[in-house]
């Protein structure tokens, strides 16, 4: 039976419902939450701060250092076991070679800017939820950036391109499996900063995929844009 | 392209949204150019004089810059100084012969003049590419605090709160009767009555919530009306106790 009909209703290109908050922690220097369906990421931004140890220093210019982590109460039935893995470890390097290409540190020497991310709660498409939440904290910890970073997960399921994946299409089994492909998109050029692929697919279909990922991270851009203008206005 | 304004003066903007369309408009600081559009580089307040376009930024961590009079804690004892906390990414250096007009024997306990811990009012004398921050003690108005309480703001902030010629911390001192030091880093010292730092504490922090908002001074005249029971006058001029406003 061909996959005709999506596990939750939704759409084919259709996103989960969205909410971002811009500005949630207080002591952070800047923090934002952004939550799709079940996928809920914290993010907070700590710095330009002093960077110890004092080898890991660049004199050129200031690092960014990301710190993914699903909590222990996160996951999918398991308990997921709290600190690094192998897992965290790549996603934490991609967060920040999907950040990096917007943020100018060179003001910065020797300092590091620290980007938390936190998932109380998870149903796929964690790093995409992490690098979008990530983007509004750092925006808001007033740091200059040339956009802000949109990341949407597109992929396959069965013979059908879909958007957003939740777990249970990412774990489908029948007629070639599930694809799946974080991107992340800086929204105002359209240059990808992460593309990652897990599965197979035809390249006629990862051309309509990514066609996919750039409207649908557009339109989390427009989400973006409204949490940050929402901290600014006047509550009444 | 036509010539379009798409982000009105005073509104915000964030970092990579297009606020001006056409070659008619200049960028400044927190905007750039990229072909004929201009693009907001942070997140801040757009502000529109004749066409020149720059960006008031709303948040980011205080960088030391040479001038700046700052509010700082001792953090480590030197062989002949003092390495300082700034509130930034970066320390301070406080070097002996920038603290004391006295002679100092070698090997003396530096701590007689400084201890750690101690908040002192400094100017930033050097600040080098590396962020070497070099600062002095030696000036008017510069020196140890003592007692009071220290309230932290947003180092953007600091020039709402100041207010223009001084007029917006004059009417705090005014009203709650405080003596108020506001360093550049964002960091306020304020002394006097216990009930009356409180008021002046809150104050400062209702300042740094609302400074994007229009009509600021109006509130605060009638915030510390309603808190302190009197109607706080603002002509007094205050010299040596602020930092300059940017």
């Amino acid at each position: 039976m061909a996959y005709a009909k999506r596990f939750d209703g939704r759409k084919f290109d259709e996103l989960r419902p969205i909410t971002a908050k811009v500005g949630i922690i207080p002591r952070a220097d800047g923090s934002a939450m952004f939550q799709i369906g079940k996928t809920t990421a914290y993010a907070a931004v700590y710095g330009p701060r002093d960077l110890h140890p004092k080898f890991m220093q660049n004199p050129q210019t200031g690092i960014l250092r990301c710190n993914y982590n699903m909590m222990p109460f996160s996951g999918h039935g398991e308990r997921v076991r709290p600190g690094g893995s192998r897992r965290s470890k790549e996603i934490n390097m991609v967060m920040e070679k999907a950040l990096i290409p917007v943020l100018d540190l060179k003001d910065y020497p020797n300092s590091v800017v620290d980007v938390f991310v936190e998932l109380p709660q998870t149903d796929a498409g964690t790093r995409c939820a992490g690098i979008t939440a990530a983007a509004m904290a750092l925006a808001d910890a007033g740091l200059e950036m040339k956009d802000l970073v949109a990341a949407v997960a597109v992929g396959k399921v069965g013979d059908k391109v879909v958007s957003d994946l939740i777990y249970d299409e990412e774990a489908y089994e029948e007629e070639g499996g599930a694809t799946d492909i974080p991107v992340a998109v800086l929204p105002r050029t359209g240059e990808i900063t992460l593309l990652q692929l897990d599965g197979g697919i035809s390249p006629s279909d990862l051309k309509k995929a990514l066609e996919l990922a750039q409207v649908k991270c557009r339109e989390i851009y427009e989400i973006q844009k409204k949490a940050l203008k929402q901290k600014f206005v006047v509550k009444a | 392209m036509s010539e379009a304004l798409l982000i009105k003066d005073k509104e915000i903007a964030v970092p990579g949204e297009i606020i001006a369309q056409g070659m008619g408009f200049v960028p400044n600081k927190g905007v750039f150019r990229d072909g004929d559009v201009l693009v907001a580089s942070k997140l801040g307040m757009v502000s529109v004089e004749g066409k020149v376009v720059k960006l008031i930024p709303l948040s980011g961590k205080y960088i030391p810059k040479a001038e700046d009079k700052i509010i700082c804690q001792m953090t480590d004892v030197l062989l002949t100084g003092w390495r300082v906390d700034t509130n930034s990414p970066y320390s301070a250096v406080l070097n002996l012969k920038d603290a004391t007009n006295e002679f100092v024997a070698r090997g003396a306990d530096l701590t007689q003049y400084f201890a750690l811990g101690d908040w002192i009012v400094c100017k930033v004398t050097n600040v080098t590419s590396q962020k070497l921050v070099d600062i002095s003690t030696r000036g008017p108005g510069l020196h140890k605090l003592q007692g009071g309480r220290m309230v932290e703001v947003n180092a953007y902030k600091v020039p709402r709160i100041i207010g223009k010629d001084a007029s917006m911390i004059s009417l705090i001192k005014n009203a709650t009767g405080c003596e108020i030091i506001v360093g550049q880093n964002g960091l306020v010292w304020l002394h006097g009555a216990p009930s009356q730092e409180l008021i002046a504490a809150e104050a400062i922090k209702k300042i740094e919530a609302e400074a994007h908002l229009p009509g600021l001074t109006d509130r605060m005249v009638d915030f510390l009306k309603q808190k302190t029971g009197k109607t706080p006058t603002m002509n007094e001029q205050h010299q040596t106790t602020e930092g300059s406003e940017s």
